[in-house]
């Protein structure tokens, strides 16, 4: 059983319909007994950042899934589900993040970007990724302004370039996690969620 | 890298696809799932459903089209006609759309665009603006194009980014209908003033066409052309693809 997060921001309903449709049991909580018998949890994410850690902290979720992710539990990350698992984002003045990874979250810095950034992006996959395992050439559905920055290099990261290069996809250890939607990029990413599901 | 998107336009009418042209001598197309997914095999990066019924005692059924192409379909789509307001945004979003497109509704009521946006997000509202041109400037036209606004199309476009739009889906009236090409100089002008994507529709007839446009919009619509198989969405990207224009592969 997958648990996917329920922080009260925006539709979770399209990352179970993608469960659904690859035959993966999912369930959207926020009950923390449920997160911890979930053998898998999907941070999901729509919508600003601190609004997001607020939640996060009213629901009083923020221990429970830190100390799951901590103890070994595979999880991944969606978009600002993603940018939540690092120390910090600068979107709406500076806020803490789950603070699992290094790195922080700004938004992209160039004049003549639009911004959010909308549409399919190409990825350079890496080898060796379990997350990745299958696929090549692949293009894949962003929608956002603010993207990572580390200099941790223990992280397998995966790049697209809009404007300049970025990193939107983490492996390490048990935690996975993507910039891009996977629940919105077609077969390519129903074949990410398989390999999640998979793990 | 960033690719052009290309999005074929469903108009719904009482929950089944319908083709016609300009509305008139609709005849029924089929399931919008099946349409939808039809789309989707050939390469379609987006979809866009509008929903057309006349009555409003059947305009819940779209709710029951949007669920039911969320379920099947893993890319993202848009639904537009007939929202009036938030509630109508929740209910369409809720159902598993990721956008909703908003016209006549936001020039009337444009603080309807700051709600939305505050409550869903900025990547939520697309804001449809029908375009036509009228001695050397382009006006805003809604209800179908049936009324003219005294409203001028840069200065709208430039307000609805301001209210939180996350993208401006941009309708040429004169072009639309006419398969002569998209307006190009309505698209630039817009795209050069404001800082989201920028959807072209109206007057697509050829390959070249889109060509032509997505030099400048960010990606391009179409309906007849797709419906009725003129252009084929795989031969379309393949052509693209050969004229330096970056596009999805799948």
């Amino acid at each position: 059983m997958i648990a996917i997060i329920d922080y009260k921001l925006g539709n979770l309903g399209s990352i179970k319909n993608a469960l659904d449709a690859i035959n993966l049991k999912s369930v959207i909580t926020s009950d923390i007994n449920v997160i911890k018998k979930a053998n898998k949890i999907i941070l999901p994410g729509v919508g600003a950042f601190k609004k997001a850690m607020d939640n996060l902290f009213e629901l009083n979720l923020i221990e429970t899934i830190v100390n799951e992710i901590k103890k070994g539990k595979p999880v991944l990350g969606i978009c600002l589900g993603m940018q939540l698992l690092f120390s910090s984002s600068e979107e709406h003045g500076l806020t803490n993040g789950l603070n699992i990874l290094d790195g922080r979250i700004v938004r992209f810095k160039n004049n003549s970007l639009k911004i959010p950034h909308v549409g399919w992006n190409d990825l350079i996959i890496p080898s060796g990724s379990k997350l990745f395992r299958g696929l090549n050439n692949s293009y894949v559905y962003f929608v956002h302004s603010y993207h990572l920055i580390t200099d941790n290099k223990k992280y397998l990261l995966t790049d697209s370039i809009y404007g300049y290069k970025f990193a939107c996809a983490v492996e390490y250890k048990n935690i996975f996690a993507t910039q891009f939607h996977p629940e919105k990029s077609g077969s390519v990413g129903l074949k990410i969620l398989k390999n999640f599901g998979d793990l | 890298m960033l690719t052009k998107r290309i999005i074929p336009c469903l108009d719904v009418n009482n929950g089944r696809v319908v083709k016609g042209i300009n509305f008139v001598n609709l005849i029924d197309a089929g399931d919008p799932v099946d349409c939808a997914e039809m789309y989707n095999n050939l390469g379609a990066d987006e979809l866009v459903f509008l929903d057309i019924t006349a009555s409003s005692d059947n305009r819940k059924t779209i709710i029951d089209v949007v669920r039911n192409v969320a379920k099947r379909i893993f890319i993202p789509f848009t639904v537009g006609g007939g929202i009036k307001g938030v509630n109508d945004m929740k209910a369409i979003l809720q159902a598993g759309a990721d956008k909703i497109s908003i016209n006549s509704a936001a020039v009337k009521n444009p603080d309807l665009i700051n709600k939305g946006a505050e409550m869903f997000g900025n990547q939520c509202i697309v804001v449809a603006i029908d375009a036509k041109r009228e001695n050397n400037l382009f006006k805003v036209y809604i209800n179908g194009d049936r009324i003219k606004m005294d409203l001028d199309v840069i200065d709208w476009a430039k307000e609805v980014e301001k209210r939180g739009a996350g993208e401006i889906l941009l309708t040429s009236m004169d072009n639309d209908g006419t398969k002569n090409g998209y307006d190009i100089e309505l698209t630039k002008c817009v795209c050069e003033k404001v800082n989201i994507p920028v959807i072209a529709s109206g007057g697509a007839g050829k390959m070249e066409d889109f060509k032509n446009i997505l030099k400048y919009a960010d990606a391009a619509l179409a309906a007849s052309l797709f419906h009725f198989k003129e252009i084929m969405i795989s031969d379309l990207k393949d052509y693209l693809e050969d004229n330096n224009i970056p596009v999805r592969r799948i």
